[in-house]
C-alpha cells in the first residue's frame, strides 16, 4: 500500500509547478478575463504540448507517454492550483479520454498523436440546454452521416479543432467525432461565469461527421466519458482550493485587526482548518478514483462519484470563503479570490452537477449493498 | 500509488487472517454476556491472551517487553482483520494504546519490566485519569495535587471521564506538583494502584442512561517516589505522548454506516416502493458514503505514512472530526427516516434492535471526548497550518494565581 504520488509523478508535479509560476498562469488567466476576444494562453499551450503533457495519459503507440491516470491527476491539480488558462481539460481529460475509451483504432491513431501533441484542440459536445446529463434526449441529429442542430455551452469550443458530440439517429443517440473547422459549422462566444475557460454556442449545418463507438450506445458512452472527465476535474477542484487555502492563510497572517493578526481569531483559524478537513477529504476520495482508474474497474464509477462530490464542494467552500476572508477588499475586481470562485463554479457545473453524480453514486450504493 | 498490499504485506494478510480464524474465542450469547459484563471481560481476556503468546498483542512494540517485534503496518493490517472478524479489546485498548506508551517512552526499566507484559496479556486493565471537573480541553490546568511527603508522594483531588476505571488495576494520573509554577511545568505523572485506600471510584450516568465512564476521587492517596512516570515537573511532555495516540485510536471506529442507513431504508414502505429508492433518500446515502470513504480513505493514506516510517501527523485530528459529526449527523438522519416511529428506542420495536437511536444518544460525546472538535481545529490551524496561537490570559502566571471559573 502506497496511497502517495509516486516520485516520478511527483517530480512531474514540481517541474509543472516551477513552470506555471515562472510563466505566470494565473496572470495569463487575468488577461484572458480582461480581454474581449482573448480565449487561452497560447504561448504557454504551446510550451505544454512541447513538454509532452498533453499526452501524459496517452499511450506511447499514439504518440503520448503513456503514463498513468495518476500521473494525469497530478498534472490536473497543478494546473487547477494555478488557473492556467489552457484547453487541457476539454483536449485531454474530455476528447483525448473519449477517443481513447470509445473511438475506432482508425480514429485513435488519426486523432491522439495531434492531442498528444498540443498540435490540435479537442472537446466535448454534449449539452444543449438546461437539465442534468441526458435528461433530454439530445435534438442535434445526425441523417447520412451529416450532423445537424445546437449545442451549448461547449467547454473551448471557439478554438477546438475537433469534437465528439452527442446527436440522436434514426437507431438512437450516438456519439460523432466532427471537424470543427468544417464550413458548415458556426462558433458564437458564449457569456460565462469563468471566461478563463471560456465557452461557445455550437451550430451545425450539414457537417460530416463520423461515429464513435456503436451508435444507439450514445448515452451510456457518454456517460463513461464523463465518468473518466470527472476523475482529473476533480484534481483541478483539489488543486484550486489548496491554492485558495494558501492565499487565504497567508492573507489572515498578515491582515492585523484589533491588534493582532485575524489568523488568531477562532472564528477565523477555525474555517481555515475546516477548508483544510474538506480539501484532505477530497484528495482522499480523488486518489482512490485515479488509482482505481488503471486497477480497479469494480469500484472505479463509486470511487469517480465520490471524488467528484467531495472535490466541487471542498472546492466550493474554499472559494467562497477565502473572499469572506478576505473581507472587502476580496470582493474587489483587483484581487484574485474571485477568479477562483468562478472556476469553482465552472468546475462544479462541467461534468454533471454533484447532484447527478449524487443520484449515480446512489443507484449504485443500491446495487453494491443489495 | 496504490491501495493494493505489497507482496509482504498480503503475505502477513492471509497469516493473520488465518490464524485469527484458528484462535478466535467461539462466540458467546449476548444475553449471557452482554458487553461490559465480567464474563464479556473474561472472554476477551481469553482473546487478549492467546494474541499476546503468538506475537499478535502489541505488534509493533519490541518483542524482548512482550511485543510482537513486528511494524505499525502490519498491526494495521491485523487490526483490519480482527474487525473484519467482529472482534474487538475495547477493556484493553486505553491501557495499550494510552497509558502504556508514555511508561514506554519516559518510564523506569523497573516500570516496563513490571508492566508491559501484563498489560499487553490482559492481565491487568489500565485507565487514564487526566480530565478533571474543572478542566477538560484545558488539561495542563489540572488541580488534583501531589504533595511531597517524606520520600513519596500524598494525593487529593478527582478526576472525572474515566472509562473502565470501576475495572481497571492501575491508572496512570496526571497532577499538580508545584503550583507556584507556570501552568505547563508544574504537572508530574504518576501510575496508581486503583484499589489502594483513598482511590474511590463512582460510575457517572451519562446522558444516554449508560456509565461506561466514571468520576475517581482521590482522598490522601500516598504514593511511593518511585511511581513517578519521567521527571518531576515533565508531566506534560509526558501527557502529549498519550493525547496523539489517543486520536489515533479514535478516529474511525465502530457502529452503525451507510450501509444499515440503506438497509433501514429499505424496511420503510414509501408510495408503492420503500424508501430506499426514493431520490431524495438516495442524495442523503450518496453524501454520507462519500463522507465515509474520505476517512476510511484518509485512514489509509496516514498507514502508508506510518509504512514509509513516518509519524502520522495532526490529519488524525481531521479524521476524527470528520468521523465524530457525521456519526452524528448519520443516526440522526436515520432517526428522521422512519418518520414518527423513529422516536421509539426500545431495541425490541425500533428497527436494527435502535441501534441508530443509540448511536444518537452516544454522539455528543464523541465529539467531545479525546480532543473537542473545537481543540481538533486549533490543532489543525496551529500545527498544520502554522496559524498564531489563540491568546492566553493564564500566559506566564503562576499556576495559583490564574482566575477560575465556578465550574
Amino acid at each position: 500500500m502506497n496511497v502517495d504520488y509516486d516520485e516520478d509523478v511527483r517530480a512531474l508535479m514540481d517541474h509543472a509547478r516551477k513552470l506555471l509560476d515562472a510563466r505566470g498562469a494565473i496572470d495569463a488567466a487575468r488577461r484572458v478575463l480582461e480581454t474581449a476576444g482573448d480565449t487561452h494562453a497560447t504561448g504557454l499551450w504551446r510550451e505544454l504540448g512541447a513538454q509532452g503533457w498533453c499526452g501524459v495519459a496517452i499511450d506511447d503507440a499514439h504518440g503520448g507517454l503513456g503514463m498513468a491516470s495518476v500521473a494525469l491527476a497530478g498534472l490536473a491539480e497543478e494546473l487547477g492550483r494555478s488557473l492556467a488558462p489552457v484547453p487541457f481539460a476539454s483536449s485531454i481529460y474530455g476528447f483525448a479520454q473519449a477517443i481513447a475509451l470509445a473511438g475506432s483504432e482508425t480514429q485513435r491513431a488519426a486523432l491522439l498523436p495531434e492531442i498528444a501533441s498540443g498540435a490540435l484542440i479537442g472537446t466535448l459536445a454534449f449539452t444543449e440546454g438546461p437539465g442534468t446529463p441526458f435528461a433530454a434526449p439530445p435534438t442535434a441529429r445526425v441523417e447520412r452521416g451529416r450532423l445537424h442542430g445546437t449545442k451549448q455551452p461547449v467547454t473551448d469550443g471557439a478554438i477546438a479543432d475537433w469534437a465528439v458530440v452527442l446527436a440522436a439517429t434514426a437507431d438512437g443517440p450516438g456519439l460523432f467525432v466532427v471537424g470543427l473547422n468544417d464550413p458548415g459549422v458556426t462558433r458564437r462566444s458564449v457569456s460565462t461565469l469563468d471566461p478563463t475557460r471560456p465557452a461557445a454556442r455550437l451550430d451545425f449545418a450539414d457537417v460530416p461527421v463520423e461515429p464513435v463507438g456503436r451508435t444507439g450506445d450514445g448515452v451510456a458512452l457518454a456517460a463513461q466519458i464523463l465518468t473518466r472527465y470527472a476523475v482529473p476535474l476533480a484534481f483541478e477542484a483539489i488543486g484550486g482550493a489548496d491554492a485558495c487555502l494558501e492565499m487565504a492563510v497567508a492573507y489572515t497572517r498578515t491582515r492585523f485587526a484589533f491588534g493582532r493578526p485575524v489568523a488568531g481569531y477562532q472564528a477565523v483559524k477555525h474555517r481555515l482548518a475546516d477548508i483544510y478537513v474538506k480539501n484532505e477529504m477530497a484528495r482522499s476520495n480523488a486518489y482512490y478514483a485515479a488509482w482505481a482508474a488503471d486497477h480497479d474497474p469494480a469500484v472505479f464509477e463509486s470511487a469517480t462519484a465520490a471524488a467528484r462530490i467531495a472535490a466541487c464542494e471542498a472546492y466550493w467552500f474554499a472559494a467562497k470563503e477565502l473572499i469572506q476572508l478576505h473581507g472587502g477588499i476580496g470582493f474587489t475586481w483587483e484581487m484574485d479570490c474571485h477568479l477562483f470562485y468562478r472556476r469553482a463554479r465552472h468546475l462544479s457545473t462541467a461534468a454533471g452537477a454533484p447532484d447527478w453524480w449524487r443520484a449515480r453514486l446512489a443507484d449504485q450504493l443500491r446495487q453494491v449493498a443489495a | 500509488m496504490t491501495f493494493d498490499d505489497t507482496p509482504e504485506q498480503a503475505a502477513y494478510r492471509a497469516t493473520a487472517r488465518t490464524w485469527i480464524a484458528d484462535h478466535m474465542p467461539a462466540p458467546i450469547d449476548a444475553a449471557d454476556a452482554p458487553i461490559g459484563s465480567t464474563e464479556h471481560l473474561e472472554h476477551m481476556r481469553l482473546w487478549q491472551r492467546a494474541k499476546a503468546e503468538h506475537g499478535y498483542a502489541c505488534i509493533a512494540w519490541p518483542a524482548a517487553i512482550g511485543g510482537g517485534g513486528g511494524t505499525p503496518i502490519q498491526q494495521a493490517i491485523f487490526d483490519q482483520e480482527e474487525a473484519r472478524a467482529g472482534l474487538s479489546s475495547n477493556y484493553f485498548m486505553t491501557g495499550l494504546k494510552i497509558c502504556l506508551p508514555p511508561l514506554l517512552k519516559h518510564g523506569s526499566d523497573a516500570q516496563r519490566a513490571r508492566f508491559i507484559a501484563p498489560a499487553v496479556r490482559g492481565d491487568e486493565i489500565w485507565c487514564q485519569l487526566f480530565s478533571e471537573p474543572s478542566n477538560g480541553s484545558d488539561l495542563a490546568a489540572a488541580r488534583t495535587r501531589a504533595v511531597r511527603v517524606g520520600d513519596g508522594w500524598r494525593i487529593d483531588g478527582q478526576k472525572v471521564w474515566n472509562s473502565n476505571a470501576d475495572r481497571s488495576d492501575f491508572g496512570l494520573l496526571l497532577a499538580r506538583t508545584d503550583p507556584d509554577l507556570v501552568k505547563h511545568a508544574g504537572l508530574t505523572m504518576f501510575w496508581i494502584d486503583m484499589r489502594a485506600p483513598g482511590v474511590d471510584v463512582r460510575p457517572l450516568r451519562q446522558m444516554n442512561g449508560g456509565a461506561e465512564f466514571n468520576e475517581v476521587y482521590l482522598d490522601g492517596v500516598m504514593l511511593r517516589d518511585d511511581q513517578r512516570v519521567g521527571d518531576i515537573g515533565e508531566g506534560w511532555a509526558v501527557a502529549l505522548t498519550t493525547l496523539a495516540n489517543e486520536r489515533a485510536a479514535l478516529g474511525g471506529g465502530t457502529g452503525p454506516t451507510w450501509r444499515d442507513l440503506l438497509a433501514l431504508a429499505r424496511l420503510v414502505p414509501s408510495g408503492d416502493s420503500v424508501l430506499a429508492d426514493d431520490p431524495v433518500f438516495g442524495q442523503q446515502l450518496a453524501g454520507f458514503y462519500t463522507e465515509a470513504e474520505s476517512f476510511r480513505l484518509l485512514g489509509l493514506r496516514m498507514l502508508s505514512k506510518l509504512s514509509r516510517g513516518e509519524q502520522p501527523g495532526p490529519e488524525a485530528s481531521a479524521a476524527k472530526l470528520v468521523w465524530s459529526n457525521h456519526v452524528q449527523a448519520l443516526s440522526a438522519a436515520a432517526v428522521e427516516l422512519t418518520g414518527d416511529y423513529g422516536m421509539i428506542d426500545d431495541p425490541a420495536l425500533a428497527p436494527l434492535a435502535a441501534a441508530f437511536q443509540a448511536r444518537l444518544m452516544w454522539a455528543p460525546g464523541l465529539r467531545i471526548g479525546g480532543g473537542t472538535d473545537e481543540i481538533l481545529r486549533n490543532i489543525i490551524a496551529e500545527r498544520v497550518l502554522g496559524l498564531p496561537a489563540d491568546a492566553r490570559a493564564d500566559k506566564g502566571m503562576a499556576f495559583r494565581d490564574i482566575p477560575q471559573g465556578t465550574r
